[in-house]
């Protein structure tokens, strides 16, 4: 740490610096709110959507927890498939050039198209919820794993080569460790849409759930409820993200350093 | 202890065919020194792949100790011009892997790792076995990939300009501790450069490649007494006239009129 001056250096600056521009930008909205004397209706103040908050903290907590539990299994789900899809897509041109237009493809249609259809298909459970958050966290998924695993630098596979290694050593000693933060840039980037995913799903055909909650806000002109069920939904991404921040760090120190 | 016998390597590139390697003869005995000189692209690292069995020859045999060259062997080992270090792997670990991979070691892991400590504190490294490579400077990186391919105590070592990326004193420093090295352990090595001085002041016999494609041009005997050194050196008449000698070797453009 040689001349980095503190607010890029220290990690207490890596902490404050985020509450001071999230607080700014709180000011911002709330002065806006009283400088041109906007209507509760059209933009809650801040503090109108705390205390809308406070009303009902149980009943929001809980709604929290259902698009939460649904992000979270979609997320998971889109690893256990989209991850050895990318390992099978690297190791055949073949399969490549036979899946990826059809992933592209799939990746280019817009979700929120398909949210009704998937309640059609799956009924009105969390299933279409899960199967839509796993919708967009699979491409990024896909992409990065197959980006990462095909990133080895060709001097340590012919290390390991010349020490005689099998495939799945080359595979699990090398090849997969060197992916690990390509995986986790795609986990990072998908995290976010997956509460996206989440949202959308529970647009359609939900009883639950934060985005059920801002629908319903709409259809009662209560601005102020779908402001604190959005505030709710940053708080989750913004959780899950750093999760997934920590994660790495605890799994890879390795990968950290390097920057 | 290394035989190739009109050996030539033929690759089919996009460009065409290259002849990488043409007729080539050569005997390395048992615990000789041998450096090989030749323009960059002139087929020096295909020759050490050959005898490494990373590549099979297009034409004629390769041969280590008395058996015809099918794969890599356990008791060749192989060094890179960059350290090849698993970035996640501590020095320790990375230096231990050619026994990981190789379950069949003759002898106990525990042996290997105290023969890992004793290497590192060769080349100056105690005190560094659980640091990342990512925390090493690149000489020491250099070192523990050095350290890693004494491991298993090799009876043939190929080196493919392994100390051209250091600095000059780093440079002399690690040619004067393989010089050390190779004393107390008999090893053969095959040792490729661009640098003519240190072909000649850590060789028995100079090998000099033509260029495109490789034949051998010349081989030079080395009578200088050891050790030798790339700094302070007691020879440096000799040197600089066997250097000057090869250096004409190596600009000499025809290489039609040596067939
Ligand atoms: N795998 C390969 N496929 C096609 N051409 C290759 C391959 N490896 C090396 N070559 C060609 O063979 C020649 C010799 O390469 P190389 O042995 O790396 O040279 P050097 O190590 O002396 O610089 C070069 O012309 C190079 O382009
Ligand atoms: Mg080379």
């Amino acid at each position: 740490m040689t001349k980095r001056s503190w607010l890029t250096g220290s990690p207490a600056a890596a902490v404050i610096l985020p509450i001071i521009g999230l607080a700014a930008a709180i000011a911002l909205w709330w002065l806006a709110t009283v400088v041109f004397s906007i209507q509760p209706y059209l933009l809650p103040t801040p503090w109108d959507v705390v205390v809308k908050f406070f009303d009902q903290p149980g009943a929001l907590l809980s709604e929290t927890g259902t698009s939460l539990l649904e992000t979270i299994e979609g997320f998971l789900l889109a690893i256990v498939i989209g991850v050895p899809i990318a390992l099978l897509i690297v190791r055949s041109v073949v399969l490549e050039r036979l899946v990826y237009p059809l992933l592209l493809m799939v990746n280019s249609i817009p979700k929120v198209a398909i949210a009704p259809l998937l309640v059609v298909w799956m009924g009105f459970g969390q299933w279409p919820k899960i199967v839509m958050v796993l919708l967009m966290c699979f491409f990024p998924i896909v992409i990065s794993t197959a980006q990462g695993m095909k990133s080895t630098p060709t001097e340590l596979v012919e290390l390991m080569r010349s020490l005689n290694a099998t495939r799945a050593q080359e595979f699990f000693k090398l090849r997969l460790r060197y992916a690990m933060p390509q995986i986790f840039t795609g986990f990072k980037v998908a995290i976010s849409l997956a509460v996206i995913g989440a949202v959308i799903g529970e647009f359609v055909g939900a009883t639950k759930g934060l985005g059920y909650v801002i629908q319903q806000s709409g259809a009662s002109a209560d601005t102020t409820l779908a402001f604190a069920a959005i505030m709710l939904l940053s708080v989750m991404s913004i959780v899950l993200f750093y999760g997934l921040v920590l994660l790495e760090h605890l799994l890879l120190p390795w990968a950290q350093e390097k920057r | 202890m290394i035989r190739l016998d009109g050996v030539g390597q033929v690759f089919d590139g996009r460009e065409g065919r290259v002849t990488a390697l043409e007729k080539i003869d050569l005997h390395v005995r048992g615990g000789e020194f041998v450096t090989l000189i030749g323009r960059s692209g002139c087929g020096k690292s295909t020759l050490l792949r050959l005898i490494a069995g990373l590549l099979p020859p297009t034409s004629g045999s390769v041969q280590v100790a008395e058996e015809p060259v099918t794969g890599p062997r356990r008791d060749v080992s192989f060094m890179f011009q960059r350290p090849a270090l698993l970035p996640w792997r501590s020095v320790l670990s990375n230096v231990m892997l050619p026994v990981e991979i190789d379950k069949g070691s003759d002898r106990g892991k525990a042996a290997y790792r105290d023969r890992a400590h004793q290497l590192l504190e060769l080349v100056g490294l105690q005190g560094f076995e659980r640091r990342l490579p990512h925390e090493l400077s690149g000489g020491m990186q250099q070192r523990v990939s050095l350290c890693r391919s004494l491991i298993r105590d090799p009876q043939v070592m190929l080196m493919d300009e392994p100390f051209s990326a250091l600095d000059a004193l780093t440079r002399t420093e690690l040619s004067e501790e393989l010089q050390r090295i190779k004393m107390e352990l008999a090893t053969t090595i095959v040792f490729v450069t661009h640098s003519i001085e240190e072909a000649v002041v850590l060789a028995d016999r100079v090998v000099v490649l033509t260029p495109r494609p490789g034949r051998m041009r010349e081989v030079v005997d080395i009578d200088i007494p050891r050790p030798r050194s790339l700094a302070q050196n007691a020879y440096v008449t000799e040197v600089a006239k066997i250097s000057a000698r090869l250096h004409a070797l190596l600009s000499e453009k025809d290489s039609e009129d040596r067939r």
